[in-house]
């Protein structure tokens, strides 16, 4: 995409300045301190369990990893970028001679680099829980699914400029993507259908909501971990990563573009 | 699209028209993907047993609560999905109700798992296992009467017109007389085993239960009062025309 020499040199000064500070951030104290802390708590309900003591270890730390990667990335992109416009620093870089793509690209490259970190180190522990394809497949989907949250939170940021309401929106959504099957699948085939009208508007909006949003729920399955998972899986999250990070740097670059500072 | 941004924005025309273009490609092949995969079918996967209580308890981040709705939930919809012809009919009813004594023990106060006890679980047409989920609630009922009485009504109602079981319903029945005893339940509740009695053709008992009932000052409502004394009299009524006709038929001679 970046042909122009000087404006790959800039990315890539950008996204080396965003590992930089991550680093001084202490981001990867935190990721040991982290994966330690829930180590020890799969251990702990291992000791509890009665059958099956790897894989109730293994589910365990895999889901509250999966949190806490999406979290920790979150967390950083927001703080990061907010700091940016906070400091003012945004605008000497967007000063420079270079379209503001370049800045988008460079920011994006340097946290889909923190997020390839986070979802390898957030895979270490289940190596002692499952077999090393199950892992790695598991935390490459990870590394998809922080990419999209990735890009998320810098939609959210260029467009409600707060680091709560940002915050909050890239939660909310990732709830609702991660339940939209399931909320589908009741929604088609309630207890105590109605047939009310508000019945079938709410599963008419629950449909078309649906269709904008990710498939989170088959991303970084536990049960890859548990029961084995292939190749076949990884195909349509790299398909939906592709489209979802496109559609949603395309429209963080939209309001990028049109925002003044 | 900035919605809190107090700066004007630039206009439109200064979004480069590859943004533009990116957007709408971007946009389309979303919605292509959707369209293209397939639709969503609940597979008929075995209910996983539950953790012990700890775990659970350790998962609740200490909203005990919140995690006992948001359990019974999943398990409500487990196989409330398309694709499955007689959803419960196909579970593990002693995982369901390892399940749902779980939920139970997460939240004592709720009254879900024994609603769905009594109403989604037992409604299979299979009567093992109706028999058991109405056990369940009988023993958990046995636990807390004054508040997960609602339970057993229903499964009065489910032993006796479902499994056409009377001793079971009265036995249940029986209970709620007996156990219940907190003052803001429905004088309905506690005479379940009349009308039960009565079902089975033992009105002398009915009778002098419902006598004693009213004898006994603990209903002050002059409506209820007046109902269940004509509810005696008819009885009374019912079971002297039996005495009648059995002393009738005791002092014929036989043919």
């Amino acid at each position: 995409m970046i042909k122009n020499k000087p404006f790959r040199h800039l990315v890539i000064t950008i996204a080396r300045f965003v590992v930089i500070e991550a680093v001084r951030n202490r981001l990867f104290g935190l990721m040991l301190i982290g994966v330690v802390g829930i180590f020890g708590l799969g251990e702990f309900a291992g000791g509890l369990a009665i059958t099956e003591t790897a894989e109730v270890q293994g589910s365990l730390v895999a889901f509250v990893m999966r949190l806490a990667a999406v979290f920790i990335i979150s967390l950083l992109v927001i703080t990061g970028v907010v700091r940016e416009f906070n400091e003012k620093s945004i605008e000497m870089i967007l000063a420079l001679p270079a379209p503001r793509y370049v800045y988008y690209i460079g920011k994006l490259g340097g946290y889909l680099m923190l997020a390839l970190i986070v979802a390898g180190v957030a895979g270490l522990p289940l190596f002692l829980y499952a077999g090393p394809g199950q892992v790695l497949l598991w935390s490459f989907s990870l590394f998809c699914e922080l990419a999209i949250i990735t890009a998320l939170c810098f939609f959210f940021l260029f467009t409600l400029g707060q680091v709560t309401a940002a915050l909050s929106a890239v939660a909310a959504f990732y709830l609702l993507a991660r339940s939209m099957g399931s909320m589908q699948l009741i929604s088609h085939s309630p207890i105590l259908d109605t047939g009310t009208t508000a019945q079938e508007i709410m599963r008419t909006g629950l449909d078309l909501v649906a269709v904008l949003l990710p498939d989170l729920d088959v991303f970084t399955q536990t049960g890859w971990l548990v029961y084995g998972g292939g190749m076949q899986d990884l195909v349509p999250i790299v398909v939906q990563t592709v489209i979802y990070v496109g559609l949603l740097s395309a429209a963080a670059l939209f309001d990028l573009y049109r925002r003044n500072f | 699209m900035s919605f809190f941004s107090t700066q004007a924005e630039r206009p439109i025309k200064d979004v480069p028209g590859i943004v533009l273009i990116l957007l709408a490609v971007t946009l389309a092949l979303q919605i292509g993907w959707h369209a293209t995969r397939p639709p969503r079918v609940a597979r008929a996967e075995a209910l996983p047993a539950p953790p012990p209580l700890e775990t659970l308890q350790l998962f609740s981040i200490g909203d005990n609560i919140a995690l006992a709705k948001m359990l019974m939930l999943w398990l409500q919809a487990f196989d409330n999905q398309p694709g499955i012809s007689i959803p419960y009919k196909e579970l593990d009813y002693q995982t369901v109700i390892a399940w749902l004594d779980e939920i139970l023990a997460l939240d004592a106060r709720g009254q879900y798992p024994l609603f769905a006890a009594s109403r989604l679980y037992s409604e299979v047409p299979d009567e093992a296992r109706q028999r058991m989920m109405l056990e369940f609630v009988y023993r958990k009922f046995m636990e807390d009467p004054n508040r997960r009485w609602p339970a057993l009504t229903h499964a009065v109602y489910m032993a006796k017109h479902r499994l056409e079981d009377l001793p079971l319903a009265l036995r249940y029945a029986k209970a709620l007389t007996d156990h219940v005893t907190a003052a803001n339940v429905p004088y309905w509740v506690q005479q379940m085993q009349f009308w039960v009695l009565e079902d089975m053709g033992e009105l002398e008992d009915a009778r002098i239960l419902l006598g004693g009932l009213v004898e006994s000052g603990t209903i002050k409502d002059p409506h209820e009062l007046m109902f269940l004394r004509q509810r005696l009299q008819q009885m009374e009524s019912e079971s002297g025309k039996k005495r009648t006709s059995q002393s009738v038929l005791d002092t014929q001679p036989p043919p």
